[in-house]
């Protein structure tokens, strides 16, 4: 098609459509063939994990200043181990993860659900609203959810006794002392879950839940077995998405964290203030470590599974 | 014309049953008995409320009106799970995450069959479809036959009153449906149960049913046995939509002893036998089989008969279709059998003699 055109052309333009013309036979996919795609691809993956590299590369360096290669270690991380406010840091940033991807995969697969399944008025609106945590700046909601928590603590910190007292006591016990943050996160993160479960859901066909009902299942029945095992990739995937936000929020964490309740991101940026060290780098590690698993795990589940 | 039958084995009573989405009637008014162990069809173009109408008797759409009585029981509030009826999906609906095995028996396990009962039931289905062989196979390694083989079994193992079927053939290659076809109606007369089929393909519900409910618009227009449908269709709609026709307007205009005068566009006067009395506009219909081409004009007095010229020659293999252009309305389409490797051949352009028995020829009137 191109070379019959070409033919129209004087010689001289002739050559430089032909070479076009070629270019294009070879499909929009044949991208290895051209050395300026390559070399793109390579400055992409170099700006990505390069940093990265480099954080996990200088884990192992033999330095109290972190500038300069001095030599191979793992030093550091036993100093990481036994940085005990580090890995206080730590084990509530797991904890707080942990409780978020469960609570957020739940109340976002219900979401998921109800838009899926059911229509209502203003449907259209709920939608949106549900969705506005995901393009709202951090900061608002960080400051917004300061607010709330504030004010819920001045008016609960007012009662000097009785079961309001009480109740107010009991957030000062592990883990209930990270309800503030752990709330926080689930409010961020369950329209994600939502999002991806719901995207899932539009793939699935309803006469399977007619069979179902047709075959004798009740409603829950039909849940359990045949529309559950289809979410299922869907809940993992909203799932991992919800534990890696947790994990590594650091804006909406920092206005609702107390000096007690400090996570990982958090108390990372308070030391770097003091500069970096590798055990900071270590610890960095680990929790890159953590989250590779926690994929690749994901990622074996879903891969198990025949959709 | 909505007969309804009085037989008490009736094993389905639809009665006054109406359906809307809204401005929308998709059924409308229908009443229609199903009798025991036979093999129904629903048939019509699509839209014409078939499918909403079975959808109905399995309970996944609520009645606007009327009721479904399902063997002896009024099913008007019974959710789908508690009806005595089962339905192989148009998509089959096969349930992707579970084995051959697990779908078949998914619906036992569900009911609460005791466990000691559903390994030989489920073989026994299996069998009966003949998918023994394939028992672990997931579903997406089968093919599409294989894949509506296990929605029948997954339905036949609940033993269901009524096994409803949904355009079960239409995603199945020529071939393939042709097989199925019969296969079906050898496995309804091996079970003994009561099938009901929904399709728009004319040639499956003839060859395959009993007694087919002809519907257009929401409505019934004619229930009767395939070749009463074929050789005595009560309206246009129905004559037309069964098999190819000619029809052409005509007038009553007279009675002439057990048979009526009819003055056709373009043939003139014709005697035609009647069983009902008619007047008024008509119109005149003859299948095309039913037709004789000649190149000389036919002698016999009793036959209907017009010249005409060769416009169009379709050829099927079996059969040809020859369009010939008479002083009757359009065209006329003559089916002739190719009895012979070197059958007559006609060109386009020849003059012929179309005729036909009076005896072979209708009057409708809708």
């Amino acid at each position: 098609m191109a070379t019959e055109a070409a033919q129209a052309l004087p010689p001289s333009r002739r050559l430089s459509l032909q070479r076009w013309a070629s270019a294009v036979e070879q499909g929009p996919l044949d991208y290895g063939s051209r050395i300026w795609l390559k070399v793109l691809i390579g400055a992409v993956f170099v700006m990505l994990y390069a940093p990265i590299l480099a954080l996990i590369a200088f884990s192992f360096n033999d330095s109290r200043r972190n500038v300069v290669w001095q030599g191979f270690t793992t030093k550091y991380y036993l100093v990481a181990w036994e940085n005990q406010a580090l890995i206080a840091a730590m084990a509530n940033s797991l904890t707080i993860a942990l409780l978020c991807t469960l609570f957020a995969t739940v109340i976002g697969a219900a979401t998921a659900l109800l838009l899926w399944r059911f229509r209502f008025p203003f449907k259209a609106a709920f939608e949106g609203f549900m969705a506005l945590p995901i393009v709202i700046p951090e900061i608002c909601m960080g400051v917004a959810l300061l607010v709330f928590f504030a004010r819920v603590g001045r008016f609960t910190s007012s009662f000097e006794s009785g079961p309001i007292a009480w109740w107010n006591s009991l957030f000062t016990l592990s883990p209930l002392n990270l309800s503030a943050i752990t709330i926080s996160h689930i409010a961020f993160s369950f329209p994600f879950v939502a999002v991806v479960v719901r995207a899932r859901m539009t793939g699935f066909n309803r006469e399977l839940d007619e069979a179902s009902r047709d075959l004798g299942a009740s409603e829950w029945q039909t849940f359990r077995h045949i529309i559950l095992p289809f979410m299922r990739p869907g809940l993992i995937a909203g799932a991992l998405l919800a534990f890696t936000l947790s994990l590594d929020d650091f804006v909406i964490t920092f206005f609702t964290s107390g000096p007690e309740t400090v996570t990982f991101p958090v108390k990372v940026y308070s030391l770097v203030r003091r500069g970096v060290s590798p055990d900071i780098n270590a610890a960095s590690t680990v929790l890159i470590v953590i989250t590779l698993v926690a994929t690749i795990i994901a990622m074996r589940l879903q891969r198990s599974e025949r959709t | 014309m909505t007969s309804v039958s009085n037989h008490n084995d009736a094993v389905v009573s639809i009665r006054n049953v109406s359906k809307r989405f809204g401005d929308v009637t998709a059924v409308d008014n229908v009443s229609l008995d199903i009798q025991r162990n036979e093999f129904f069809a629903l048939l019509g173009p699509s839209g014409c409320g078939k499918t909403t109408l079975l959808r109905m008797l399995a309970g996944l759409e609520r009645l606007t009106a009327g009721e479904i009585v399902i063997d002896g029981e009024n099913m008007v509030a019974t959710p789908p799970n508690k009806r005595p009826v089962n339905m192989v999906f148009q998509s089959y609906a096969v349930f992707p995450h579970m084995s051959v095995e697990q779908n078949v028996a998914y619906g036992l396990k569900v009911g609460g069959t005791p466990s000691a009962e559903i390994g030989p039931r489920v073989t026994e289905a299996l069998e009966m479809v003949r998918m023994g062989p394939l028992r672990s196979r997931m579903p997406d390694q089968l093919s599409g036959g294989q894949r509506q083989r296990v929605a029948l079994a997954r339905a036949l193992v609940k033993r269901p009153k009524v096994l409803l079927l949904d355009e079960p053939l239409s995603a199945l290659d020529a071939k393939l449906r042709e097989q199925m076809q019969l296969e079906l109606t050898r496995l309804q007369e091996t079970v003994g149960i009561t099938f009901v089929i929904v399709t728009h393909d004319q040639d499956e519900a003839l060859s395959m049913a009993s007694r087919i409910a002809v519907m257009d618009h929401g409505r019934v227009c004619q229930i009767a046995s395939p070749q009463e449908l074929y050789e005595r269709p009560a309206t246009r709609f129905v004559a037309d939509f069964i098999g190819k026709v000619n029809l052409i307007d005509g007038e009553v205009i007279g009675l002439a002893g057990n048979a009526v005068l009819c003055q056709a566009e373009g043939l003139g006067e014709m005697a035609l036998p009647a069983e009902a009395p008619v007047s008024g506009r008509v119109a005149v219909a003859v299948r095309p089989e039913k037709l004789k081409l000649s190149a000389a004009e036919p002698t016999d007095p009793r036959l209907i008969k017009s010249p005409g010229r060769v416009r169009d020659v379709a050829y099927y293999g079996d059969t040809s279709n020859v369009f010939v252009e008479t002083p009757a309305a359009r065209e006329l389409s003559v089916n002739v059998q190719n009895e012979r490797r070197s059958p007559t051949v006609y060109r386009r352009g020849d003059q012929v003699w179309v005729s036909w028995s009076p005896e072979d020829t209708l009057i409708l009137t809708e």
